[in-house]
């Protein structure tokens, strides 16, 4: 069993807990992730790490509550514990030679983009943020990317905070004035790096991206995350539990991304309204 | 006088026409009285052919000689002598290969049914007495053993019996490996997986859950840890897929994630946690026991047409006889000399948010024949010009291997692997690094239990000789 030492709400769908896994912790960096399950009979989730306290044995996790599992995981309280809690796994973001880098977040996606761009800043890159939501209410993290980006611009869907628009506005800017960065790294919803990485190809700057597709045992054996990159012309399964999850942009096949994202929509939607459903009765 | 008949006792099963649609034990075993009349076949020869056939040489006409007697504690402790899983082996082990196959009555009728018995008397014990005490005296020894499969269970077992202290690190959140996320209900109750795991901790073996050696502890740190010894049993890896088109529509799943879907994760109960696929028409795609898994899964969850989609004949099918026979009575739908071309999907470019969008609608096979044979004699495979058609499927399941995991091999400096990842063992199992053994699907690829167990028990011995030799020096 695995300890949630602290729990924050950071908005109203949005959660983050720090889990007491200290063999995990010894060992996780930036862009790796973790499987749990909530309780016995539990589905496995991956959640990429949003934060590393090797001291003191902590992982941090930041998750929306998108189905039953992660409703489930938001029911707990500081001082319980959940049942399994296994990483680190997956590649580590690369950030070998790269002395400016332009951090692309969207919605709780700003979640491990944080860690990315707090490495970078601890190693001395220049850190230009970039963070979206669809409005004031979902923002997060606004203070701590400040604390580690030497440019910061939020944006909202809905213009309800800061400047209206998505992410992909100021990143033209930027490139369109000239910037040259070393890399871009973007983290968010599926269609939003989609976009990044149009966005960014005329200016033939490299992009990564993170992916996180449906899994189970997350160390590379059922094959249930697999994606396809297109490699010179030549399509190419990898798996993003242990060839990502980071991934270079332009090879990505988005469509079949988000496809296979849905595979089990209708089933999720069913089971998230029984699991609401439940928790209101116990209440 | 033994018994003469030419037949085995035959098992007792479940209907084929109920057994479809439920995941309970498919073979219902043999009662003490059957059991007794089964063992008085035996002859009791003095060369022992059948002990040979046998990877962890277990004393079959002793613990046979036992049964005959109806002591049946004392068949097992023979048993448990070699085996640190008899309840598992006397169900899945292809014993028509192996003891059976070298069994004398087997000249003229059918062998003594070794396996029936094995799993008889495992589950005797079980039914019947509690834990067993351990005499065991602990030589203060730590061995690692990576992966709690077959054979890292087999080679903890063996050790902690000879007094090692062994822990063995599980990157999943149960212990069995492939017993537990692979092999189904029907064919291997968890919680017969559960017993035997409890019975070697009994003995004292230690069993981690959720560390993937190789991420979150290296093979090095367990040495810089007072390990002495490594065992790497981390099973098969990544699944094959064909590299035919169409293998990402939603519906096409490996068979490891169909089965780890059902298996561990329970997806065959009523609301499960996890979701699968079920109904409709399925495709496997292979002719091994996994994809007999993988088949008979997909009916019991309820889906309308299982068809088993191999490229080559009934001949060559590499499955399990028994497995075969048990899916045909069934209603499998065998489609041999099928070889798999495209899978096909729905695709609504107008309507991106059509739910229907990207699932599987069928899958195109081509005829193949059997032409000449090969310089290795086996005959080559072509393919019936103008004989492509489509099979009317809604899930479709690839069954055709796996290539083992990377994460060990990628963060241990110095451990050799093959051209298919394969880590390189000696005879007795020893890895390029010192201290380190392995075996089962880590070295072979996808392979048997009971193969996985004989290197496991192969590397256990092994392990000691070396423990104990360092000690003398």
């Amino acid at each position: 069993m695995y300890r949630i030492v602290s729990k924050k709400r950071l908005n109203l769908t949005v959660t983050q807990m720090e889990i007491y896994a200290p063999l995990v912790a010894a060992k996780a960096k930036p862009g790796q992730f973790i499987i749990l399950r909530v309780d016995e009979n539990g589905e496995r989730i991956p959640l990429t790490v949003a934060g590393i306290d090797a001291e003191n044995g902590t992982v941090k996790i930041i998750f929306q509550i998108v189905g039953k599992t992660t409703k489930m995981l938001d029911s707990k309280n500081e001082g319980e514990s959940i049942q399994d809690f296994a990483g680190p796994l997956g590649v580590a973001t690369h950030t070998d030679g790269i002395r400016k880098v332009c951090i692309v977040g969207g919605g709780v996606g700003c979640a491990i983009a944080m860690p990315v761009a707090q490495e970078f800043h601890r190693l001395g890159a220049e850190v230009t943020s970039i963070i979206g939501f669809r409005n004031k209410d979902l923002l997060i993290l606004e203070d701590e990317f400040k604390a580690c980006s030497d440019r910061l611009t939020v944006m909202t869907d809905d213009g309800s905070y800061a400047r209206q628009g998505n992410v992909t506005i100021p990143l033209k800017e930027y490139l369109e004035a000239g910037e040259k960065f070393d890399m871009i790294i973007t983290i968010g919803p599926l269609i939003m790096m989609k976009f990044v990485v149009a966005a960014a190809k005329p200016f033939d700057v490299p992009v990564t991206v993170s992916m996180n597709p449906i899994m189970i045992d997350g160390t590379g054996m059922c094959g249930g995350c697999r994606l396809t990159l297109n490699k010179d012309g030549k399509k190419v399964t990898k798996f993003a539990c242990v060839d990502g999850p980071d991934f270079n942009g332009y090879e990505v096949d988005f469509d079949e991304a988000m496809s296979r994202g849905r595979m089990y929509a209708e089933y999720e939607r069913h089971a998230y309204d029984k699991a609401c459903n439940l928790l209101k009765e116990g209440i | 006088m033994p018994n003469m008949s030419l037949n085995k006792n035959p098992m007792p099963a479940q209907e084929p026409k109920v057994r479809a649609h439920n995941f309970s034990e498919v073979a219902l075993g043999y009662t003490e009285e059957t059991a007794i009349n089964e063992a008085e076949r035996c002859l009791n020869c003095n060369n022992m052919p059948c002990v040979t056939g046998c990877p962890v040489n277990i004393h079959i006409p002793e613990f046979i000689s036992k049964v005959k007697e109806g002591e049946f504690e004392e068949a097992y402790k023979i048993i448990n002598q070699t085996s640190s899983l008899p309840a598992v082996c006397g169900r899945v082990c292809p014993q028509e290969t192996q003891c059976e196959c070298k069994c004398v009555r087997g000249i003229k009728g059918e062998p003594v049914g070794i396996g029936r018995l094995e799993r008889f008397v495992a589950d005797w014990h079980n039914a019947h007495t509690g834990k067993m005490t351990s005499d065991i005296v602990c030589n203060e020894h730590k061995v690692a053993v990576v992966g709690s499969g077959p054979s890292g269970l087999t080679c903890a077992g063996d050790l902690a019996k000879k007094g090692y202290k062994v822990t063995v690190y599980e990157a999943l959140h149960t212990a069995g490996g492939v017993l537990v996320y692979g092999i189904p209900e029907f064919r291997l109750p968890k919680a017969i997986v559960a017993k035997e795991v409890e019975t070697l901790k009994a003995l004292g073996v230690e069993i981690e859950t959720n560390v993937i050696i190789g991420k979150t502890l290296t093979v090095d740190e367990l040495f810089d840890m007072g390990f002495e010894a490594v065992f790497i049993g981390s099973g098969a890896g990544l699944p094959n897929f064909m590299g035919i088109p169409g293998e990402s529509y939603k519906g096409v799943y490996s068979a490891n994630e169909f089965l780890t879907r059902s298996n561990l994760m329970k997806a065959y109960l009523d609301e499960p946690e996890t979701p699968i696929m079920k109904g409709g028409n399925v495709a496997v795609v292979g002719g091994g026991n996994v994809a007999m898994d993988a088949a008979r899964t997909a009916l019991r969850l309820g889906a309308e047409h299982v068809y088993i989609v191999y490229r080559r004949s009934m001949e060559e099918l590499p499955a399990r006889k028994e497995e075969v026979e048990h899916a045909q009575e069934e209603g499998i739908d065998f489609r041999l000399l099928n070889n798999p071309v495209e899978i096909l999907g729905y695709n609504n470019p107008d309507d991106p948010r059509d739910p229907k969008n990207g699932f599987v609608t069928g899958m195109k096979c081509i005829k193949m024949e059997l032409g000449e044979p090969d310089e290795r004699g086996r005959r080559r495979l072509v393919p019936v010009e103008e004989s492509e058609f489509v099979l009317d499927v809604d899930t479709v399941i690839i069954s055709i291997g796996t290539s083992p995991n990377p994460l060990i091999k990628n963060t241990t400096d110095g451990l050799e692997v093959n051209s298919r990842g394969g880590i390189i063992i000696s005879e007795d199992g020893l890895t390029s690094r010192q201290g380190v053994y392995a075996g089962g699907d880590a070295v072979t690829g996808a392979a048997t239990v009971i193969s996985a167990m004989g290197a496991g028990k192969t590397a256990a011995k092994a392990i000691d000789e070396y423990i104990m030799s360092k000690e003398k020096v």
